[in-house]
């Protein structure tokens, strides 16, 4: 701990603050980067239909991914989420196949599967005390099978065609994945910022001793932001239903990923503490752009998945130097 | 103990000149000279801040000087890294120990140096060199027992064993005392004055100044990255040191303030948990400053855990204000008007990632209509720090970066806003300045001015003895006895704590 005088720790307070905005300038910077430059090199990249495809592409990760911040905040993870969209893509299709649901209750049905599958998930972390990579492991494998077993293996096809508006539909030529993510992230950053919630999250993933003899009900708050994260894998796994109007077994495989990735490259810590809606939308759109633009320039789907690898080392490697330099600092 | 004339004619182990090292805005070490002879126990003293780690950092080789030189047994060293330090002779004992809790004593003592046989490790030959430095350090446990079995100060004795076992010519013992015992600190300096009487070096670093006087031959001085001083410890005495290291004269350590002591805040009675405590009883009035004494290990920390519903408890009963309390969770205490400041500041009071405001209002966030009400958290931050004098450039700072004796005062805010009425402070001087000392002390006398109950656990006698109107004394889990000012001493206070003396 530095003990240095008053007229030497305004600059740390100053330094610490500033390089707290950097962390997410530089995703952001990053951002803008990849934009410019896909700009530039590609003719068909900036035009309102490519730029309204990369929202949609990036919506089902950044919806499930508001729900990941949280998780990650508690120093926690949901691995089961990619799973879990497919769960609820088929259960909600189901629903309205077999039970005839309209589609607005279907997409209820989906959100409530992913709330049963995040109340397993937070009982056996908060109750069974199991570690969450563990408990969301053992989901992220029930949950596939599951899906399996009750959609025998085969795509269910959606049959109202009003199904379709939630993936596909425009409301004032805005694309509905858009407005819902728009939605989820308002909803995500006022949680975070101005409720108990997100203060609690804050503190029990800064340290969950001293937020337990804080009076904080450590293990109810845990559980929510498991359900929580549930529910928007549900909701994202019903957006990607409509857009194929179907629910698919093997949606999502490998989404998980995805969406840690666009998580952490936001600037939020797997230690927990720290981390930001903001930070994971910025995280959720590179990698839409990553994946948008190496289509547009035909580089092979694999190498995509290497320079999304490598931007994932970039931007953790850049959040650790820069907390080095804080701690340093302090002495 | 060798004799100083004798030291004096030796070469140093350890000459440091002109050594600096800088971080980006603070200049931590500023052109240090320092000389470390030949089997002297050489005291580092200083406040937090005034570059006593980074000292030892440079010399353990965990941190590159930007400029100086470091010579050990005259030789110029170079910088290469811990282990390089090690094979130096360099050796570290740290205040959290760099044991591995899963792996056995012996494995830890040859750790990195495993002795082999034909490329195996030589099980045989690693468990007998582990008993023999076992021996040397006076620890009497089977090498092939897990450390995380050990206690506290059995583990510290493994470390030290560990610098043994690497031939070191110094051994660097950072706040070696701060988790130990009485009894257990004087068995360690027998080791020490052991290891010295060998020709091995020791630089010792404590915030405990009597003990700098028990132990030490030489005392260094620090203040803001300088050495200010550097004196045989038989020609310094206990206020001369601290005028030293505070660069000011500092006032009455422990202001006690007069108070009337009013009406009976918190009665406990039979508190039991299995095999930790057994039937625990004690009040708290308005205004009194009630101290816990004992050996670690008595039951202090867990009685008052216990009463704060941090740990599950198997019978008992908690009285506040003379109504009936449901004990067992923190929420539960905290309602009811209670407050316990851990021990372990880092590890369980503070959520170090987030600011100073935050920390104040985690018992007890302001909220309206559902959502947090930002702008009183901040009016409440800054009433609070300037009550308590929290000194922070803005309330958003996060409490990582604050010094101990400040982060201690958001503790205190946090109990405060959350409207305790009885607060626990458990070690609260613990890793704070000597400056800082005197200010928790006064703060601690304020708020029982103020008509709180105040319950002080401190392993430091002096601390107790000077604050409390009344000590209870611990002993296996037990309360064995109480004593009120007028009937305080030491001799009383340990007799009672270590159950030698049960006649007196």
């Amino acid at each position: 701990m530095s003990t240095a005088g008053a007229s030497e720790r305004i600059p740390g307070a100053l330094r610490e603050r500033l390089s707290d905005a950097v962390s997410q300038l530089a995703a952001a910077g990053a951002l803008i980067v990849v934009f410019v430059l896909l700009a530039i090199v590609s003719p068909d990249f900036l035009t309102a239909n490519n730029l309204f495809n990369i929202g949609v592409q990036a919506a089902v990760t950044a919806v499930i991914g508001v729900g990941m911040t949280l998780v990650i905040i508690t120093a926690g993870i949901d691995l089961s989420v990619g799973s879990v969209a497919a769960l609820a893509g088929i259960i909600g299709v189901s629903s309205m196949v077999s039970l005839g649901f309209p589609p607005f209750l279907a997409i209820l049905v989906g959100v409530l599967t992913g709330v049963a599958t995040g109340l397993i998930n937070g009982f056996l972390v908060s109750v069974a005390n199991l570690n969450p990579f563990i408990a969301t492991l053992g989901m992220l494998s029930a949950a596939r099978g599951l899906t399996f077993v009750s959609s025998e293996g085969q795509a269910v096809f959606a049959t109202e065609e009003s199904f379709r508006l939630f993936g596909q539909g425009e409301i004032a030529s805005i694309p509905v994945p858009i407005i819902a993510l728009v939605l989820v992230a308002v909803a995500g950053h006022i949680v975070l910022t101005r409720t108990r919630l997100g203060r609690y999250a804050y503190a029990i993933g800064s340290n969950r001793e001293a937020a337990r003899l804080s009076g904080i009900p450590v293990r109810r708050y845990v559980g929510l932001v498991y359900v929580i994260s549930g529910a928007l894998a549900g909701l994202g796994g019903m957006i990607a239903a409509s857009r194929v109007f179907s629910g698919q077994p093997n949606y999502g495989t490998g989404l998980e990923l995805d969406v840690i990735a666009a998580v952490v490259i936001g600037g939020a810590s797997l230690f927990g503490g720290q981390g930001t809606i903001v930070g994971t939308l910025i995280g959720a759109f590179l990698i839409a752009l990553i994946r948008n633009g190496s289509v547009l320039l035909d580089v092979n789907l694999f190498y995509q998945q290497i320079i999304i690898g490598v931007v994932i080392w970039l931007a953790v490697y850049w959040d650790q130097f820069r907390r080095r330099r804080i701690a340093a600092s302090s002495g | 103990m060798s004799s100083e004339a004798e030291a004096r004619t030796k070469e140093p182990v350890v000459r440091l000149r002109g050594v600096s090292k800088e971080f980006p805005g603070v200049l931590a070490v500023d052109g240090v000279d320092l000389e470390i002879l030949p089997g002297e126990v050489h005291a580092l003293a200083g406040e937090n801040g005034a570059g006593k780690s980074t000292l030892m950092k440079i010399l353990s080789q965990v941190e590159r000087p930007n400029a100086g030189e470091v010579e050990i047994s005259g030789e110029p060293v170079e910088f290469r890294g811990p282990g390089h330090a090690q094979r130096l002779g360099v050796a570290m004992v740290y205040q959290e120990f760099a044991l591995a809790p899963h792996l056995s004593v012996a494995e830890n003592l040859f750790l990195g140096r495993e002795p082999t046989s034909v490329g195996f490790i030589n099980r045989r030959a690693e468990k007998e060199k582990a008993a023999e430095l076992l021996g040397r350090v006076g620890l009497d446990v089977d090498p092939g027992r897990l450390v995380s079995s050990l206690t506290v100060a059995e583990q510290q004795r493994v470390e030290i064993a560990k610098a043994l076992a690497i031939e070191a010519k110094i051994v660097i013992m950072d706040e070696p005392t701060a988790t130990l015992a009485e009894k257990e600190t004087e068995e360690l300096f027998e080791v020490i004055r052991d290891l010295s009487s060998r020709g091995i070096s020791i630089l010792y670093i404590s915030h405990h100044l009597d003990e700098i006087f028990r132990i030490a031959d030489r005392v260094t001085v620090m203040r803001d990255g300088k050495v200010v001083e550097t004196k045989p410890t038989s020609e310094l005495d206990e206020e001369e040191l601290v005028n030293l290291m505070v660069g000011r004269q500092v006032g009455n350590l422990y202001p006690k303030p007069e108070v009337e002591v009013g009406e009976v805040l918190l009665r406990a009675g039979g508190i039991t948990r299995e095999g930790v405590l057994r039937n625990c009883s004690f009040e708290v009035r308005s205004g009194e400053i009630l101290g816990f004494a004992g050996l670690v290990g008595a039951g202090r920390t867990e009685l008052a855990r216990a009463v704060f519903g941090a740990d599950p408890i198997d019978s008992g009963r908690v009285e506040l204000d003379g109504r009936e309390l449901q004990i067992g969770s923190p929420q539960a205490a905290i309602d009811a008007g209670i407050g316990y400041l851990t021990e372990d500041r880092k590890g369980a009071g503070l959520a170090l990632q987030l600011g100073v405001d935050q920390n104040i209002t985690l018992a007890n966030v302001p909220t309206k209509a559902g959502f947090l009400d930002l702008g009183a958290e901040q009016r409440t931050a800054e009433d609070r720090s300037e009550q308590l004098d929290i000194q922070t450039p803005t309330t958003k700072r996060k409490v990582q970066l604050l010094s101990g004796g400040n982060q201690q005062k958001v503790v205190v805010a946090k109990w405060l806003e959350a409207r305790a009425r009885v607060l626990f402070f458990d070690e609260p001087s613990r890793g704070i300045d000597v400056g800082a000392k005197a200010e928790m002390f006064g703060l601690i006398g304020e708020l029982a001015k103020e008509g709180r109950g105040i319950v002080l656990i401190s392993s430091y006698l002096p601390e107790l003895l000077n604050m409390c109107d009344r000590v209870v004394v611990l002993r296996g889990g037990e309360v064995v006895g109480g004593l009120n000012r007028e009937e305080f001493s030491e001799e009383r206070i340990v007799a009672l704590a270590t159950g030698v003396e049960e006649a007196a």
